[in-house]
């Protein structure tokens, strides 16, 4: 029991977030808590190669993008049901991912994310010229769709609890991989990836895999976010902001622990959505959170989860 | 397509390609000497758009002397972003200043927006087109092109002739050695920081003399300069100007051929291509 306490706590806090709008039952505290249930699992999901395997990537978000794409695709185009989009959703960015892993990882430190932030801005340029997708506008999906699953509430409550599931699973995988040899691969590789590969880590491939778990889950999330949404388009799909809003969390959080993003995600949206309905900071909420993130930065650079590490040792054996 | 086509296509390119060119100068000189990217480099372009316009809007100044005036801000702007965010992450993992100057970026456009909107603005001043042959350029146009020039020939006199200029390559080259030689580095890095937001604020103000403008029309730019230090070979200034004008080029010669929506998709793929095969650059050094 004391083995797993690290992921107990993250579960916990996860299932008690989930079941909260299922007990109300409230269509609106479903809505924030899904925001904030996909912040956990796209922030939880960066941070197997953020904060494990030390690559900063600037354009994770082109994984939720080609997910959602590819979902959307099959769900509207092909008449596909959820489930099927939904494997085809994470499939996509997982090949794209393994492309993407044995080349562009090759680059190291800044090279690296200014090439992810290329990947993503091409792919994005891509989708606007391709006829098939919409180009430019996008697709929408015809409200008759949701038939199939119950009508418009049934299938919004039903996709709701998917996202719950996808958001449980990636937190238990950030913790098996953390727990794993594979993940002290990982973790080997941020430390100093030359010294890992002398000690017999093999590198190229540990950081691919790391790369392609990384965002098998971002496109699930993405098929689950658009089929919510039912209308899709290219500034949606493979926003820059929202990429690096989720480093943000990440490092607030703390990056390389379990328990990090999900801290992280659920404060910067809460902090968000409170500076948004404030009247005062209401035109300055970005600035606000920016002032927030330079101080942690400068002044705590390990993170919430770190900080606690460090001031109380105890914390250290039920935060992972 | 016609001849006459291509020849203002590509005339118009070089132009714009020379006002690229200086933006990224910044960029690169920055991670040259600090092997910082600075992520704030979008919303500092777009304070020396908004700088030129406010100038000449509000005061009625001539927007070429609201340049001069905006470049100096953005070398007391650059030294105050330094000291603020920058000098206490300067030997931290690079995650730490991607975010710490992202983190600038978020206050500038968070303020920006309250008090401008995102919507567009016009700097209302134009110089008399010019006419060659077949082809007609706006005066505007020539103009940013000369000084993009002029403050590139500005910039190479400033590293290779002057003191300051040397000790900051001193600094770009080796810093410990540099600090054995007795070079101020924190000044200097400081001051190598003013002259790259100098380098992104000019552009910004060239910018506002030719395009429309608004407060997150920098996050374009700042995008264009990656693909533009890639190009060039991150921290190479001359590189920087070369691979604005190929930049440029591309901008002014595809849309001819395909529709103009293509070009980013040419540029990005470019980008991740050449990162991909040769990272140091076209005209970067061989060792990095």
């Amino acid at each position: 029991m004391k083995r797993f306490a690290g992921l107990l706590i993250s579960l916990i806090v996860v299932v008690i977030l989930a079941v909260i709008p299922m007990i109300s039952g409230s269509a609106a505290t479903r809505e924030s808590m899904f925001t904030i249930l996909m912040a956990i699992a796209l922030a939880s999901s960066l941070n197997i190669l953020l904060g494990y395997t030390g690559y900063v990537s600037f354009g994770h978000i082109v994984f939720f993008g080609v997910g959602g794409y590819v979902g959307f695709f099959t769900l509207t185009q092909l008449g596909w049901n959820l489930w099927l989009s939904m494997v085809a959703g994470g499939i996509a960015p997982a090949i794209l991912a393994y492309l993407l892993g044995k080349s562009i990882l090759r680059l190291r430190g800044a090279y690296f994310a200014l090439a992810t932030i290329g990947v993503n801005e091409a792919m994005r340029a891509l989708v606007n010229n391709l006829d098939a997708f919409g180009g430019p506008v996008g697709m929408t999906m015809k409200f008759t769709v949701y038939k199939d699953y119950g009508g418009a509430t049934q299938a919004l409550w039903m996709t709701y609890r998917m996202l719950a599931l996808v958001t449980i699973v990636v937190v238990v995988t950030s913790y098996l991989v953390k727990k794993s040899k594979f993940g002290l691969g990982l973790m080997a590789i941020r430390e100093d990836e030359d010294a890992a590969e002398v000690m017999g880590v093999r590198a190229p491939s540990a950081k691919t895999w790391s790369y392609v778990l990384s965002a098998i889950f971002p496109g699930l999330v993405g098929v689950l976010f658009f089929f919510k949404n039912g209308n899709i388009e290219p500034g949606d799909a493979f926003r820059l902001q929202l990429s690096i809003e989720l480093i943000v969390m990440v490092m607030l959080g703390g990056f390389g622990t379990v328990f990090g993003p999900i801290l992280g995600a659920g404060v910067y949206q809460q902090l968000r959505k409170s500076l948004l309905t404030s009247p005062i900071f209401k035109n300055v909420q970005l600035a606000v959170a920016g002032l927030l993130l330079l101080l942690i930065i400068l002044f705590i650079p390990t993170g919430a989860t770190g900080w606690l590490r460090k001031r109380f040792p105890r914390l250290r054996r039920v935060l992972e | 397509m016609s001849i006459d086509a291509l020849l203002a296509g590509f005339v118009d390119g070089l132009l714009i390609g020379f006002v690229y060119g200086v933006a990224a100068m910044g960029l690169t000189i920055i991670f040259g000497v600090m092997d910082v990217i600075n992520l704030a480099h979008g919303p500092l372009i777009a304070i020396g758009m908004f700088g030129v316009y406010e100038l000449f809007t509000y005061l009625g100044m001539n927007p070429y002397l609201a340049i001069i005036l905006v470049a100096i801000g953005g070398l007391l702007v650059g030294i105050i972003v330094y000291f603020t965010a920058v000098h206490r992450v300067i030997d931290a993992p690079p995650l730490s200043s991607l975010l710490s100057t992202f983190s600038v970026n978020m206050m500038i456009i968070g303020v920006g927006t309250a008090i401008l909107s995102t919507s567009a603005y016009n700097v209302n001043f134009s110089l008399p087109a010019v006419s060659a042959g077949p082809i007609t350029v706006t005066g505007n146009r020539i103009a940013a092109g000369l000084i993009a020039i002029l403050v590139t020939a500005l910039l190479y006199g400033f590293l290779y002739r002057t003191r300051p200029g040397k000790y900051i390559r001193a600094v770009a080259n080796n810093r410990q050695a540099a600090e054995l030689m007795g070079i101020p580095s924190t000044r200097i890095l400081a001051l190598a920081f003013g002259v790259g937001t100098m380098l992104a604020m000019t552009a910004g103000g060239l910018i506002a003399t030719i395009l429309p403008i608004n407060i997150l029309a920098g996050g374009t730019y700042e995008l264009k300069s990656f693909v533009i230090v890639v190009l060039g070979g991150l921290g190479n200034p001359l590189g920087a100007l070369i691979g604005g004008l190929i930049l440029g080029l591309i901008e002014g010669l595809v849309p001819i051929f395909l529709k103009v929506t293509w070009v980013p998709v040419i540029e990005f793929g470019l980008f991740v291509l050449i990162l991909l095969v040769m990272p140091q650059g076209l005209f970067g050094k061989k060792d990095s």
